[in-house]
């Protein structure tokens, strides 16, 4: 596999990939073919209602069965992939970028203003997170613009602590020391010398990231805040399965399922990225 | 400890005013005004419609009704809810002992579990019943909770029948004898209790076999098993006693995530608590009450953190308030 023969080299540890992380990214890639190709694997038309045949149980021309209007579960699972999928990346990769930038200069300046930073910090941590994400969906329209800035906008804090941590560390190790000796600016430092010795954690709590922020946005989707019927997310095909749960429980199973193992793809990612680099720690 | 006391209490109060400053900009600011305002008859004048805006201090900059907020919030005093009128306080008083209970019973359940599983894995260090718990906690923290609710409410309420899978009590509660009171209340708990823990086990879990092996690892304990003391008591005696003091701390910093988990639980099983009662408000807009429920979850969520930095020193002697 050339792949892991790129990555070895640049991980320097001549180990190839180990089991987790092949395991995770064989998850994430097949939701990620999934939503992809939704349109083309996806045996019906996902909005297509049939009310003569509501409610079915999984059969071999509806695979999942169908939902309370009659429409295909199967291809709505995989139109909401992607939906999911999206949330996911779109709202940790914010989260991310403030977090770490936060983090830096929190680290690097020190003073001022990483009292701000890191007194917002620990406002956030006290914060009861989904109870503000709940209110702003709700006040603003709940879709999936909304739904993934807010979740990006109110999941930075640990990281920024994290990597304030590490800035420290690094700003008193040997080779930045001489970088500041030799005359090198704020910017060469920050960018050239620290930020890339932080960047495998930051990888890392991204991979975990985007698994929570699923778990969130389709908590918001089966409270009816998140994303809008009739464009299909595993957590709204859920909420029917809760209205339905006597007699429909393929409403409930899949649905959960595919969030279930959408995170552990995520989470087994991060962990064997952590475990690669970390040849020591035991996962 | 009357120094660190004072200091701590300092910084919570930034904390505080900062999240419920948040909180206040958040619901005021939001586009579109509350219920009460909204969903007037349409043959409801403006002048009237204005009358109501005034009624409730609707018209005034928000940093005048902030101000004029905090100032009555600091003597626990919320106003009047939009939807009913009556007083938010009173409102919360109501269904503040069921969250309570609820929390409180899973913060409990946490720790044992946690703490336990996490005992047994380190003392099985790589072999199965370490795997075992290894792949139990990442699952826990993968399942969406609320799904893991509707499959044990399919299972255990509807197809098996053993569990009662809403509210807090029977209807016919009130006729049952104390005994069977209590043995129906914790029937009602059973399912809330379990699911609103599972997320925090495997935090837990998985901190104290990290501790517990450097534990295990030290000097003292290969001491103390050199000198012929039981391998149960080096374990329990020794080194889980030096593991839990961090692991206090865990537990107070996981309170906003069990309370925030206590917003979908309470909602899918219509537990009477104030998780709930938020979820409502959130719903129907109804400003003094979401921001009463707001600054008394952030109070608890502190209370909970300031609890856990005493018992952190209480724990451990080596650290001395001064």
């Amino acid at each position: 596999m050339s792949y892991t023969a790129t990555w070895t080299r640049v991980s320097g540890t001549g180990e190839t990939m180990n089991r987790t992380l092949a395991a995770g990214l064989a998850i994430c890639a097949l939701f990620a073919v999934c939503a992809v190709f939704a349109g083309r694997l996806s045996p019906h038309d996902p909005l297509a209602q049939n009310l003569a045949a509501r409610l079915q149980p999984p059969s071999a021309v509806h695979p999942m069965g169908t939902d309370e209007l009659g429409r295909d579960v199967l291809s709505r699972m995989l139109h909401a992939a992607g939906v999911s999928l999206t949330v996911g990346l779109v709202s940790v990769g914010i989260a991310t970028v403030i977090g770490t930038t936060l983090g830096l200069i929190a680290g690097f300046y020190g003073g001022l203003p990483d009292t701000l930073i890191m007194r917002a910090v620990d406002i956030m941590l006290c914060f009861p997170v989904f109870f503000l994400i709940l209110m702003v969906v709700a006040f603003l329209k709940p879709n999936v613009f909304n739904i993934m800035v807010i979740i990006g906008l109110t999941s930075w804090p640990g990281l920024a602590r994290y990597v304030r941590g590490e800035v420290l560390s690094l700003r008193e190790s040997e080779f930045v020391r001489s970088a500041v000796m030799a005359g090198f600016g704020a910017g060469r430092l920050l960018f050239v010398h620290i930020l890339p010795n932080v960047l495998v954690p930051v990888v890392v709590t991204f991979s975990l990231g985007v698994g929570g922020a699923i778990l969130t946005e389709s908590a918001l989707s089966f409270l009816g805040l998140g994303v809008q019927p009739p464009q299909p997310s595993w957590g709204n095909i859920l909420l029917a399965g809760k209205e339905y749960i006597h007699m429909a429980w393929w409403l409930s199973v899949f649905p959960g399922l595919a969030i279930f193992f959408a995170v552990i793809g995520f989470t087994l990612s991060g962990e064997g990225i952590r475990q690669w680099l970390n040849p020591r720690e035991r996962g | 400890m009357l120094r660190f006391l004072t200091q701590r209490t300092a910084v919570l109060i930034p904390t505080f005013i900062g999240i419920t400053l948040v909180t206040f900009l958040v619901v005021n600011l939001s586009p579109g005004g509350p219920q009460v305002v909204q969903d007037l008859n349409v043959r409801v004048s403006s002048e009237t419609r204005e009358r109501l805006v005034r009624l409730y201090g609707l018209d005034r900059p928000v940093h005048q009704r902030y101000l004029s907020w905090l100032r009555r919030a600091v003597l626990l005093d919320f106003g009047t809810s939009f939807k009913d009128g009556k007083p938010v306080m009173a409102k919360i008083a109501e269904r503040l002992p069921a969250t309570l209970l609820l929390n409180i019973l899973s913060l409990g359940l946490v720790f044992v579990v946690g703490c336990l599983a996490g005992i047994i894995a380190a003392a099985y260090r790589n072999r199965w019943p370490d795997r075992l718990i290894d792949a139990g906690v990442f699952l826990g923290y993968a399942v969406p909770k609320y799904w893991l609710a509707l499959l044990m409410m399919i299972l255990f309420g509807i197809k098996l029948g053993w569990l009662p899978i809403s509210g807090l009590r029977s209807i016919n509660w009130e006729y049952l004898s104390p005994w069977r009171q209590v043995t129906d209340i914790a029937a009602h708990l059973v399912l809330p209790v379990v699911i609103l823990s599972i997320g925090g086990f495997a935090g837990l879990a998985r901190y104290v076999r990290g501790r517990m092996g450097e534990e295990l690892d030290s000097d003292y304990v290969r001491g103390a098993l050199a000198q012929g003391a039981s391998e149960n008591a080096v374990l329990f005696g020794h080194a889980f006693r030096n593991t839990l003091i961090p692991v206090v701390t865990i537990l107070g910093l996981s309170l906003p995530e069990l309370i925030g988990g206590a917003f979908i639980i309470e909602t899918i099983f219509s537990y009477p608590g104030m998780g709930r009662l938020g979820f409502d408000a959130i719903m129907a807009r109804d400003y003094p009450l979401i921001m009463g429920i707001g600054t008394i979850t952030a109070l608890l969520t502190l209370a909970g953190n300031f609890i856990a930095d005493v018992l952190y020193g209480y724990l451990d002697p080596r650290i001395r308030y001064r």
